[in-house]
């Protein structure tokens, strides 16, 4: 089996997999703790499908650079999706659910009507659960992926504190003066980046997992935000770079793989905070 | 000049109007009561003066050299979820985020002053645990030791003892009185007539009448008497 693994990553895009793999695993694991905490567990999936319906247009007016429409898009749907959270008369998760499923319907329709491709119904599935486009990485997309998750880290880790006192307590950190909306604005668009490079390697249905899975079994063991936050960055990490294993080894899909050892890390947390009464730090 | 001055104010929601013409001053170390009817727009009036929404109409203006973010607040009810994994410091300490400004990371003095106020709020021993699994009252402690690193000189607080006994109600009076003896203004919402009036210096009713005095005006004005013979019919239907 090492021997296998050794002749894998003797080739490149096996290498690219896995360093784009562990990366968008760390960058969608950070901000799911603050997600779930605000109630926002499926923001990952109405965003991907608003990226989904933005690249069926793409795909009709045939961009040659789809992310020139796609990120732009997916940036001021997250904007306006977490600031319906706070004011409007519908709640967040209505109008995620709104969002996501005509922006899923839209974009079929886009497709069906306009596609030029043989394999349509192909098409769709890879981009609904995760392509095979994660082992076929040129290095200009991984260099892409490899600065915008440094600079996601970077702004996460400087904003960390800003961060918890806007999720912990927004009213609190209005009424001292901490610019609150400004912060969300910037959640939002971290988590719309993140949502477009993850859908490259879950798909657009998977990415919800990616996001809240490490987090909810990081808050079965502890009840502390930093442990918290360090821990299902670091488990969501480890699920991933295993679930890209496997599906080398096994040819299993890659993004359905990794979901499905988040999961099994789930129940593992799950059972383990039950053991110990859930109270380390 | 007064810390806090607040003339002709109209407060309400879009276009709705719950209250107009409110006129009061609060100067330096007072201990002002808020008393009022559910829903006569006590929290309303509290989260204007903390700036979290615009009045409709009217003024506010601070004085003595107060910023509007040096105002500390403990929030009434609060909606922070029970599954929340925060401790006890990382919530005390948040409280000193709006002294970083843009700085990214606490320093010393941040950490000293919060570990201060965990001393002042005695919940020193607590710090490591997580917030969610502390009693209502503990619960309280914590939001006070992290609104007292907000704040100096003055404490918003919405009905700091809703839904404690009476035993931790008196023991955060008390908090609360030796909190303004040391110089510290405090604005509070209160059900409790009586314990507005055991500690309170100023009162403003809000209602349908409006009024706005010292303890002793009250007292002898039309809407207190009203409101304490209501008070206190109240207690008897309870007992
Ligand atoms: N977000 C809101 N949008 C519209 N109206 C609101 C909103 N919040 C409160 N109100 C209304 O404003 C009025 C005053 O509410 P407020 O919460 O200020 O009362 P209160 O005096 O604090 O009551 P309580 O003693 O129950 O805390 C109520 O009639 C309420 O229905
Ligand atoms: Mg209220």
């Amino acid at each position: 089996m090492i021997d296998k693994l050794v002749l894998y990553f003797q080739y490149p895009f096996v290498r690219y997999a896995v360093i784009v793999g562990v990366l968008i695993a760390l960058c969608s694991s950070l901000l799911g703790v603050t997600l779930v905490l605000k109630r926002f567990s499926f923001i990952g999936d109405g965003l991907s499908h608003v990226a989904f319906g933005a690249m069926s247009v793409a795909a009709v007016l045939s961009l040659t650079n789809e992310m020139i429409l796609i990120l732009p898009v997916t940036v001021v749907s997250a904007v306006l999706l977490l600031r319906s959270g706070q004011h409007t008369r519908i709640k967040g998760d209505a109008a995620i659910a709104m969002i996501s499923v005509g922006a899923l319907a839209f974009g079929y329709l886009l497709m069906n009507l306009f596609s030029t491709s043989s394999n349509l119904s192909g098409d769709v599935c890879s981009t609904l659960f995760g392509s095979t486009s994660i082992l076929t990485l040129t290095k200009n997309e991984v260099i892409l992926c490899v600065v915008l998750s440094i600079a996601v880290v970077l702004i996460f880790v400087l904003l960390y504190n800003k961060i918890f006192a806007v999720t912990f307590d927004e009213d609190f950190a209005k009424a001292t003066g901490i610019r609150a909306d400004r912060y969300n604005l910037i959640i939002a668009v971290i988590i719309a980046v993140i949502i477009v490079l993850a859908m490259n390697l879950v798909g657009s249905l998977l990415i919800s997992a990616l996001v809240i899975f490490p987090a909810l079994s990081a808050m079965r063991l502890f009840k502390n935000f930093k442990y918290v936050t360090v821990f299902s960055a670091i488990l969501s990490v480890i699920c991933a770079l295993m679930g890209i294993l496997i599906s080398i080894l096994s040819g299993t899909p890659v993004g359905s793989t990794i979901v499905a050892v988040d999961v099994l890390a789930f129940f593992i947390c799950y059972v383990a905070g039950r053991v110990k009464g859930g109270v380390i730090g | 000049m007064a810390l806090i001055t607040v003339t002709d104010l109209v407060l309400g929601y879009d276009s709705q109007i719950i209250l107009s013409d409110l006129n009061f001053k609060i100067d330096q170390g007072d201990y002002l009561c808020i008393v009022g009817e559910n829903g006569s727009g006590k929290t309303t009036l509290m989260k204007t003066l903390l700036n979290l929404k615009d009045p409709l109409g009217g003024r506010i203006v601070t004085g003595d050299g107060l910023r509007r973010n040096e105002i500390g607040y403990l929030p009434q009810q609060t909606a922070i979820q029970k599954d929340f994994p925060a401790s006890v410091w990382e919530i005390v300490l948040s409280g000193c985020q709006s002294r970083c400004g843009l700085r990214p990371f606490y320093g010393k003095e941040e950490r000293k002053l919060a570990e201060e106020n965990m001393e002042r709020m005695e919940i020193k021993e607590l710090a490591g645990r997580c917030y969610a699994d502390l009693s209502g009252g503990q619960q309280q402690r914590v939001l006070l030791a992290r609104a007292l690193c907000a704040t100096r000189k003055v404490l918003l607080l919405d009905e700091p003892v809703a839904g404690l006994d009476p035993m931790v109600t008196s023991q955060m009076y008390d908090l609360i009185a030796k909190l303004n003896k040391e110089g510290i203004t405090i604005i509070m919402i209160s059900h409790d007539i009586s314990a507005a009036l055991r500690y309170a210096d100023h009162i403003l009713h809000i209602g349908d009448k409006v009024f706005f005095g010292t303890k002793d005006e009250y007292l002898h004005s039309e809407p207190g008497r009203f409101f304490i013979e209501q008070q206190k019919g109240e207690n008897k239907d309870d007992r």
